[in-house]
């Protein structure tokens, strides 16, 4: 109805239309007559209402297709395609692994599966060293990393003045992100295991682990300080706080979803790191639990790592077993970090 | 060299002195000499188009231009005789004295109550803080509104709730001035009404200078008008003056609505 009423009286101006140049000066004091047209036309409008069919037919789609129209279509089509499959081939690969792994190992895993330590004998081996040394390795990084990493990261936002040596900083943290984990191993075997001796124990690894996730939780931090928004530090320096009031009271609280999410990402991807433990010399064969950060120690993904290249296929099923703790552990920080994301996004 | 406007303050004793403020912005001068005296318990305007510098004088009162990346300020801001930019003033301490409410409401994402207690809370208030809140949300003609919600955030209150909210967190710290920058332009005018009646009210123990886009709102509200073009104080005087018989060309202009 409103559309019927709206063209006709498009149509009607149409027609009585002046080029600009024709027009005259805008005139904005009422007039009577105008009035009464405007109501005359509004209700002839109404009253042609529902009575007739659409004016014109509607133009018939693809009746006038071209062979280019055709080819252009037939590209479009296939880039959806192709597009979908790239999609389709991560999905895909995941479902295979993750298959192959369950078929393998999801029949491995029972309580003598976890409280038992590896033994030459497949029966009779299990994962309790590796997943104590794994959870072990994750709260000595999470120590070590998470206050040096929100620190950096408050320093480079909050208190840096803006000069090379800041940027220099900066650049060079973004390309420490990219540095390949084995060379990680190379400094910590160099530093923590040999100059500062601490040996092939827990703490060298979590060290070394620490500087490998270190630039991820600073960028991750940063990223998330950034996004409290101006206004609240000129709110809070505005009541006479001080930098590190303002920082403290309103801009890490706000920041910390964001910094923690980027925190559980890093320690996830530091759980699943093998090569840079391999590098400082980590035990792939361990029959006790660490005691102390200075104990030498395995994790899960050298435990895997032991496992699957040995030639027994029963030692295969148990390195499945052995992924698919690790897995489960990851999916579980994985699901806590989506957690705490969606909180935040809520929240602003 | 720009003229220093002496202007009668009535009696009331200078607040707030600017002596040939100047403030840059990297290459770019943003305030040009200004040199004014802020009268005490007075509102003072300042108006003039965007970009006039007017934001930043502002914020040159409570130094918060400091937090600006390569602001410079050259000229002296006088508070008590003392120079605000003096190496031995905390600025810190000048924010506490001298208070600021923004342009955009800005309450920290807390309850109502943690807004306005957040300012004596980091000053290491020791009396009874429910009171001061309470008093603080009084002032800031609040807390009829607000007090069986105090514990909610204070991001549920209205837009003009929320800037009265910032108004009280500034009170609270109890300032001797209050620096409002176009405290009203995110509001609508029946918020917009309640804000200027609270400045008329708090300038019995306040004094407070203002920016505002809003010529009427200057006429109707302030006590003392100061007129800035392209970083230069024009013109400065009492609002009937400024807005009745301008001596300055430029300034009849602007608030006639000439230009701006």
């Amino acid at each position: 109805m409103a559309e019927s009423v709206r063209s006709g009286g498009r149509s009607r101006r149409r027609s009585g239309e002046k080029s600009l140049d024709e027009r005259e000066p805008l005139d904005l004091r009422p007039r009577g007559p105008q009035h009464a047209e405007i109501t005359a036309l509004a209700r002839e409008a109404v009253d042609e209402t529902g009575a007739e069919e659409p004016r014109e037919p509607p133009i018939r789609l693809g009746a006038q297709t071209t062979l280019g129209e055709r080819r252009r279509r037939t590209l479009g089509l296939a880039f959806h395609v192709l597009c979908a499959g790239a999609a389709m081939v991560g999905v895909l690969s995941l479902v295979v692994l993750l298959g192959q792994v369950l078929h393998d190992g999801l029949g491995q895993i029972d309580r003598d599966f976890l409280t038992s330590f590896a033994s030459r004998i497949p029966e009779r081996a299990g994962i309790k060293a590796a997943l104590v040394g794994s959870l072990w390795m994750l709260a000595l990084t999470a120590v070590i990393a998470f206050p040096l990493s929100v620190g950096a990261a408050i320093y480079l936002e909050e208190y840096a003045p803006k000069s090379w040596i800041t940027t220099t900083i900066q650049t060079n943290i973004a390309n420490l992100a990219g540095v390949p984990s084995i060379v990680y191993g190379i400094l910590g075997l160099a530093l923590f295991v040999r100059a500062m001796g601490l040996g092939r124990s827990l703490l060298s690894g979590a060290l070394t682990l620490s500087l490998l996730i270190l630039p991820v939780i600073i960028l991750a931090s940063q990223e998330a300080i950034r996004a409290v928004p101006d206004s609240i530090r000129q709110a809070a320096y505005g009541l006479g706080a001080t930098r590190w009031q303002a920082v403290r009271l309103q801009v890490l609280p706000m920041a910390l979803p964001g910094i923690l999410t980027g925190t559980i990402l890093a320690l996830s991807r530091a759980v699943g790191e093998t090569a840079p433990l391999i590098m400082i010399g980590a035990l792939s064969f361990v029959a006790f639990t660490p005691q102390g950060p200075l104990d030498q120690f395995t994790v899960l993904p050298l435990q895997i790592f032991n496992w699957v290249s040995r030639p027994q296929e029963e030692f295969r099923q148990l390195a499945a077993g052995a992924i698919l703790v690790l897995l489960a552990m990851l999916l579980a920080m994985n699901g806590v970090a989506i957690f705490l994301r969606n909180r935040y996004q809520r929240r602003h | 060299m720009a003229t220093v406007h002496e202007i009668d303050t009535g009696g009331h004793a200078p607040a707030l002195e600017a002596r040939n403020l100047s403030v840059f912005y990297g290459e770019k001068q943003a305030v040009k000499d200004v040199s004014l005296v802020i009268p005490a318990h007075q509102v003072v305007a300042l108006i003039g188009p965007s970009g006039c510098g007017k934001s930043t004088l502002l914020r040159c009162f409570n130094r918060m231009n400091d937090l600006v990346i390569g602001a410079r300020i050259e000229g002296e801001v006088l508070f008590h005789g003392q120079n605000l930019y003096d190496s031995d003033v905390d600025p810190v301490e000048v924010r506490r004295r001298i208070g600021m409410v923004f342009q955009k409401p800005n309450p920290f994402p807390k309850s109502v109550y943690e807004n306005a207690a957040f300012g004596p809370r980091i000053q290491g208030f020791k009396g009874d803080l429910d009171d001061l809140v309470e008093e603080s949300l009084r002032a800031a003609a609040l807390w009829d509104e607000v007090s069986d919600r105090l514990s909610e955030s204070a991001y549920t209150l209205s837009g003009g709730q929320q800037q009265r909210l910032c108004i009280a967190r500034t009170l609270a710290v109890k300032p001797e001035i209050v620096l409002m920058d176009e405290p009203a332009s995110a509001l609508d005018p029946i918020a917009t009404q309640k804000i200027e009646d609270l400045i008329w009210e708090l300038k019995e123990r306040y004094t407070i200078v203002i920016v505002t886009h809003n010529m009427q709102q200057a006429a109707r509200i302030s006590d003392y008008a100061a007129f800035l073009y392209m970083g230069e104080l024009i013109e400065y005087g009492p609002t009937d003056t400024i807005f009745t018989n301008p001596k300055e060309e430029r300034t009849e202009s602007y608030v006639t609505g000439r230009f701006g």
